[in-house]
């Protein structure tokens, strides 16, 4: 629905006897400008022979938070006709909508579980991008809700349903997405006016007349084009490597099963990218033995595999100081953000980073011998303090401030004696031995102990806390391999360490745990 | 500066006679104000009514030509106390307010004011902040109006019906010499109609005369005797005359009577939500020619006795709309009844919700089983609005799909608040002392009781935040409380209410006074520490000296709270001093709404005028985020959310910067305060850039390019 440009107008006569008003709800977020599009539609209709009415609720609500703009028209002769005023509604009715304008997809569904939206006669017009909310953003993983729902939901409960990125439109356009809805509204002929009378409006509201009229045009044809499909994410994973890398993709190739494939490509790139091409081809060696038990346990699918070399892929490019330095120095990075900056070409940009090395990132890079002696005897360690004890700001598009990070950058040769790296493969090894051992007794057990390091992440305090929920996780495999239901307990205890930033929920979740 | 400007629409208060006047209810006051030759006006901004107070300000102008004196009055109380002006003269009066937390801090005043009665009109504006978009507790102003025995206009929500409820409130607090309330629901004030304006009276007894010639009656003072003769009066004079005054001038309005023998008693203000419930029904048309009765308020207080009986004698039975609890009006008229013996049923809450707000739905679901009771053959079956349909499952299961894809979305900090960094740096304490109790004040700032901060455990009245912490106050600990306070609320009362208490009663705990420069959760007026130049009132007085004035001696005030360390610091201080006494930590910077507003034009005309600017925003570098958020649990910017992870082995999105990024810069304070990740950096575009940061940016340039060549050498062939 909507897709095609099958829009027709409203009766206003449906089913009552005497003429009833037009009924428009917008659900919005506040600041977002909706009472701009609530007084363009007031202006349009009244100045095309229309009575109208419009009511919001602003106040605190205004802050960001979900709010309504609910408009009523009328048509001039009928209330001549009957020389009497239209008594308006102050407030939307539940299944008594004509049009719904949604500035966002989770507040299109918020309108559609209020029951303002209906197939009987509302046109809900929504822009498909998304405003996380504060659940969705604050998740330690992925906390995002499903798109797709909500707009299938849209489908089955509006008489027509619009669905467009209009905040991509308003963007493209240098507009807002007020411009972009009022342009599908009068793409979509819900109201009884012309485009002509809707630009109209626009002019007369005098404010960012062009950019507004800009991305109303864009909106309103976008409206009446069907949907271009969505690239799919096997885009993401590619099956093609350079020069550098043809041998192992041939031995990825050969070696491997081709349900893994997708993520060995991805893996090599990054790990020839992070140090050099012979610790991607370790990272081959490393995975053999998995491979060999997922074939004798596994059901062929290859799960197991997969997700290990997912996960080793991660953990042999940990990000340490010498990572970091490599990438903010990159030309690519600069395009990118240069990009995003919007800059014009006779416009400068300097990028300043917020760079805060603590002790043990310091220490991390250093030969394994120096670094555990700097870390742990008291004086060494006390100067490093002295020197890391703030954050500081690094221009890397200063001259001074480049030299600083690509000198850091240049270490990586080293990195393989570093003290980092040898802690971090005698972990891994572990981990890997792991896999293996449950994998032949315990094969479910083994998937979720393959997928645990997920919750290992984020730098300074961070990375220290998910690697001590690591370490519980591990620390409870002999308790669970022989139970019937490990596997699940496990992934429940994975979540719980994914669920708060204190592990408070780990922990609680342990004492579940059978004796 | 307030949050919107009505410089055009002020324009429209110099409507004369016959021409129509176009805009937003609460404008339609003040224009209905001027029409009724008021001499005075003042108020304490607060969503419904603050567009009121805003659009006064801008015509102040107008009102000085008028000879209207027009004031933001300190409080509510205030606000109230300046309708004193009106006992001894022949002047009007208007004072406007939020209800009820306002009335709840005038009603001091009021019940001093009503006791006494008033010769020259008294009218209150209050802002019912009632039912959806509320953001106070829910009760009735009703209740206000009984106890003090003020009367209560409730008119229809239409222009011509409020504008008329203004000049008529004035007539009948003249004819029965008793403030007036006029009720004015949140939509009603922000309604957009029309009216045929009239031309602006300039009062004849203006407040020169008054100051000039000065008069007195110690009759109209609250002191014995007065105060035992006043409740008399107000039973044997004010009461009947002012029933007298509706009567005659008919401000209640009948509709249809006689057409059945059932009817419906509504409050003005719930007629647009009836007639709807009826025209859905099939009982009215567009235009409320409805045959069912219907006997309207728009005097909710007092009632018509005589009105009441008229209009229930010969009915089988009537329904009252009476949104909001208790339901006094309902009660009054059974006991109306009761007392004339007239058997007529009354319905009201039971059809119809007890509590919450009188939504078209819940209007519509009571009209509609008070008529199935009466006259069922009335309403066409086949023909039901949804709201009363038997629920299908094909029309509720949408809804219910989408049900646990819907998260709740309310009021948060905005982009580049000042405040968010406070609660942040409370954030950071907590971690190193563990938590502590926190009293919250009425602002913006009581959005930290929501994710992702959760600090806070009670809030109980603006400017009250330190006072609702007094009783924690002992000897047995040494651990601290923290309490929060509004630079609104600090002036408000909270200097004496929370600061001179707990100097007085030697509190050992600390106080944050949050000072953006503006009541920033009203919509940005101004008060007398705010940073800005105000023609007609005086500002820029500092908030620590007030401090210090009433006796505080620990005094620390943060200039710039988006220093995280400073603000984080300086918390830590206060709450681990040997030092005794109240401590009191005054957090500075500019209301980000407003400071937007301020300089976005500037900085475009000074880039216009080819002068060198720097934009400045923030960014996260996807290829080193890895995706924990701790950076969001931190901070809750609109402007900081997530993204799909560019590397195809991550599952988790990545922390993003979006577009409406103000550059506020808590991002990188966080990153550093919190030693979070490396990947935040600040963009900094110049536009205009001169020789010298050319020459500095093309010699650096030329290096880091030659440099980026030889990493690509490295990188070359890789990637296919």
């Amino acid at each position: 629905m909507g897709t095609s440009a099958t829009y027709q107008s409203i009766d206003t006569n449906a089913g009552s006897p005497s003429p009833r008003a037009i009924t428009i709800a917008i659900v919005a977020m506040g600041g977002e400008g909706g009472g701009v599009l609530a007084d363009w539609i007031v202006d349009l209709a009244e100045r095309a022979g229309y009575l109208a009415q419009t009511t919001s609720v602003p106040g605190v609500a205004q802050r960001t938070g979900s709010t309504i703009y609910y408009i009523e028209i009328f048509p001039e002769a009928s209330a001549a006709a009957a020389r009497k005023l239209p008594v308006f509604a102050l407030m939307p009715v539940p299944g008594e909508l004509d049009i719904v304008l949604a500035s966002e997809l989770m507040e299109a569904g918020r309108a559609i579980q209020r029951g303002f939206v209906t197939s009987d006669r509302t046109t809900l017009i929504s822009s498909t991008h998304r405003v996380y909310s504060m659940t969705e953003k604050i998740a330690l993983g992925d906390g995002q809700v499903d798109s797709k729902q909500l707009i299938e939901a849209g489908a089955t409960a509006a008489r027509v349903f619009v669905h467009r990125d209009f905040e991509r439109i308003a963007r493209e356009t240098r507009s807002v997405i007020s411009a972009a809805l009022f342009g599908a509204l009068a793409a979509t002929g819900a109201l009884p006016f012309s485009r002509a009378q809707f630009e109209d409006a626009i002019r007369r509201g005098g404010v960012g007349v062009e950019s507004s009229l800009a991305g109303f045009a864009a909106s309103f044809d976008a409206t009446l084009e069907p949907i271009a499909q969505q690239s799919n994410d096997t885009a993401k994973h590619s099956l093609k490597v350079g020069v550098q890398l043809q041998p192992l993709a041939a031995r990825i190739e050969s070696q491997f099963p081709p349900a893994s494939h997708a993520i060995l490509f991805a893996a090599v790139q990054k790990l020839a990218d992070y140090q050099d091409v012979s610790y991607a081809s370790t990272y081959l060696d490393e995975l053999a033995v998995i491979r060999d038990v997922d074939t004798k346990n596994g059901n062929g699918a290859f799960v197991l595999l997969s997700e290990t070399a997912r996960y080793l892929a991660l953990w042999m490019s940990y990000e340490d100081a010498v990572r970091v330095a490599d990438l903010k120095t990159r030309d690519a990075r600069f395009a990118r953000v240069h990009h995003d900056s919007r800059a014009g070409n006779s416009e400068l940009i300097q990028i300043k980073e917020f760079l805060h090395p603590g002790v043990e990132e310091i220490t991390d890079i250093l030969p394994a011998g120096i670094g555990g002696w700097m870390r742990n005897s008291g004086a060494p360690r006390k100067i490093i303090e002295k020197f890391a004890h703030k954050g500081r700001i690094v221009n890397t598009t200063s001259l001074f401030g480049f030299l600083q990070l690509y000198a850091l950058a240049a270490l990586r040769p080293l990195r393989r004696k570093s003290l980092r790296f040898r802690e971090e493969h005698i972990r891994i090894k572990q981990w890997l031995a792991q896999i293996v051992e449950v994998a032949k007794q315990n094969y479910p057990l083994a998937l979720e102990l393959a997928e645990c390091p997920c919750v290992v992440k984020g730098y300074g305090d961070t990375h220290i806390r998910g690697r001590k929920s690591f370490d519980t996780l591990m620390s409870t495999l002999p308790k669970l391999v022989h139970s019937s239901d490990s596997a699940r307990i496990l992934k429940i205890c994975r979540d719980a360490a994914l669920a708060d930033d204190t592990g408070d929920k780990l922990t609680a979740a342990l004492r579940e745990l059978p004796a | 500066m307030a949050e919107r400007f009505f410089t055009k629409e002020v324009q429209k208060l110099y409507l004369g006679q016959g021409q129509e006047f176009r805009g937003e209810g609460i404008l339609a006051v003040t224009k209905a104000l001027l029409q009724s030759g008021v001499s005075y006006v003042a108020g304490y901004q607060g969503a419904p009514i603050s567009h009121l107070m805003d659009v006064l300000t801008d015509a102040n102008s107008i009102l000085e030509e008028l000879g209207v004196h027009f004031e933001h009055s300190a409080s509510e109380a205030t606000a109230a106390a300046t309708l004193a002006a009106s006992v001894n003269y022949p002047l009007r009066g208007a004072i406007t307010f939020k209800s009820t937390v306002g009335t709840n801090v005038a009603s001091d005043a009021l019940a001093n004011l009503a006791s006494g009665g008033v010769m020259g009109g008294a009218l209150i504006i209050v802002g019912e902040d009632y039912g959806e978009g509320s953001s106070i507790m829910q009760e009735r102003s009703h209740a206000f109006a009984m106890k003090s025995q003020m009367w209560l206009l409730d008119p229809r929500p239409n222009l011509p019906s409020i504008v008329q409820a203004v000049e008529q409130g004035f007539a009948l607090s003249e004819a029965s010499n008793t403030p007036v309330m006029l009720e004015l629901r949140i939509r009603a004030c922000h309604v957009h109609g029309s009216f045929v304006a009239k031309d602006n009276v300039r009062p004849t007894f203006t407040l020169k005369d008054a100051i000039e010639k000065p008069s007195r009656d110690p009759s109209r003072i609250v002191l014995p005797p007065g105060s035992f003769l006043h409740e008399h009066e107000k039973i044997q004079k004010r009461w009947p005359a002012a029933q007298k005054f509706i009567q005659e001038h008919a401000l209640n309005e009948w509709f249809s009577d006689g057409a059945q023998d059932f009817g419906i008693i509504l409050q003005g203000g719930m007629y647009n939500t009836t007639i709807r419930a009826l025209e859905l029904l099939g009982l009215s048309n567009a235009f409320g020619d409805t045959n069912v009765p219907l006997y309207v308020l728009n005097v909710t207080y007092p009632l018509v006795d005589d009105e009441i009986k008229r209009f229930c004698a010969g009915k089988r039975g009537v329904l009252v709309i009476e949104e909001g609890q208790p339901d006094f009006i309902e009660q009054n008229i059974n006991s109306i009844l009761r007392k004339a013996d007239i058997q007529t049923k009354v319905h009201g809450k039971g059809m119809l919700p007890m509590a919450g707000e009188y939504t078209a739905a819940a209007v519509t679901r009571g009209v509609f089983e008070f008529v199935q009771k009466y006259a069922p053959e009335k309403i066409d079956r086949e023909k039901l609005p949804a709201v009363v349909r038997p629920a299908s499952p094909s029309s509720t299961q949408p809804a219910s799909n989408v049900v646990s894809q819907v998260h709740p979305r309310p009021p948060s900090f905005c982009t580049g608040c000042p405040e968010r960094p406070i609660f942040t740096a409370m954030k950071l304490v907590e971690r190193e002392l563990g938590p502590h109790h926190v009293a919250c004040d009425i602002g913006c700032h009581l959005f930290s009781i929501l994710p992702p901060f959760n600090i806070g455990a009670t809030t109980m009245g603006y400017g009250l935040g330190w006072a609702s912490a007094a009783a924690l106050n002992t000897k047995e600990t040494s651990k601290r409380t923290i309490s929060f306070m509004g630079d609104g609320g600090f002036w408000h009362n909270g200097l004496t209410s929370g600061v001179g208490n707990a100097v007085f009663n030697q509190s050992d705990n600390v106080l944050v006074v949050v000072d953006n420069s503006y009541t920033a959760a009203t919509g940005g007026q101004d008060i007398l520490s705010s940073e800005a130049i105000n023609p007609i009132r005086t500002t820029q007085l500092s908030i620590a000296d007030a401090v210090r004035g009433v006796g505080v001696k620990w005094v620390r005030t943060i200039t710039r709270t988006y220093d995280l360390v400073a603000m984080r610091d300086t918390l830590k201080e206060a709450l681990t001093t040997k030092e005794k006494g109240p401590k009191v930590i005054v957090a500075q910077s500019e209301c980000s709404l407003n400071k937007q507003r301020r300089v976005k034009p500037q900085l475009l005309k000074l880039q216009k005028e080819g002068k060198r600017i720097v934009r400045e925003r923030f960014g996260v570098d996807a290829d080193t985020c890895t995706g924990d958020h701790s950076c969001i649990r931190l901070s809750g910017c609109p402007s900081l959310s997530i993204a799909p992870n560019p590397d195809p082995l991550r599952k988790d999105p990545v922390a993003t910067v979006l577009e409406s990024c103000v550059g506020c810069g808590l991002c990188g304070e966080v990153a550093h305060a919190a030693r979070l990740c490396p990947s935040f950096f600040q963009t900094e575009v110049i536009s205009n850039p001169t020789e010298w940061d050319n020459f500095k940016a093309r010699i650096a340039g030329t290096v880091i390019r030659f440099l980026q060549r030889r990493t690509n050498r490295r990188l070359a062939g890789i990637t296919a």
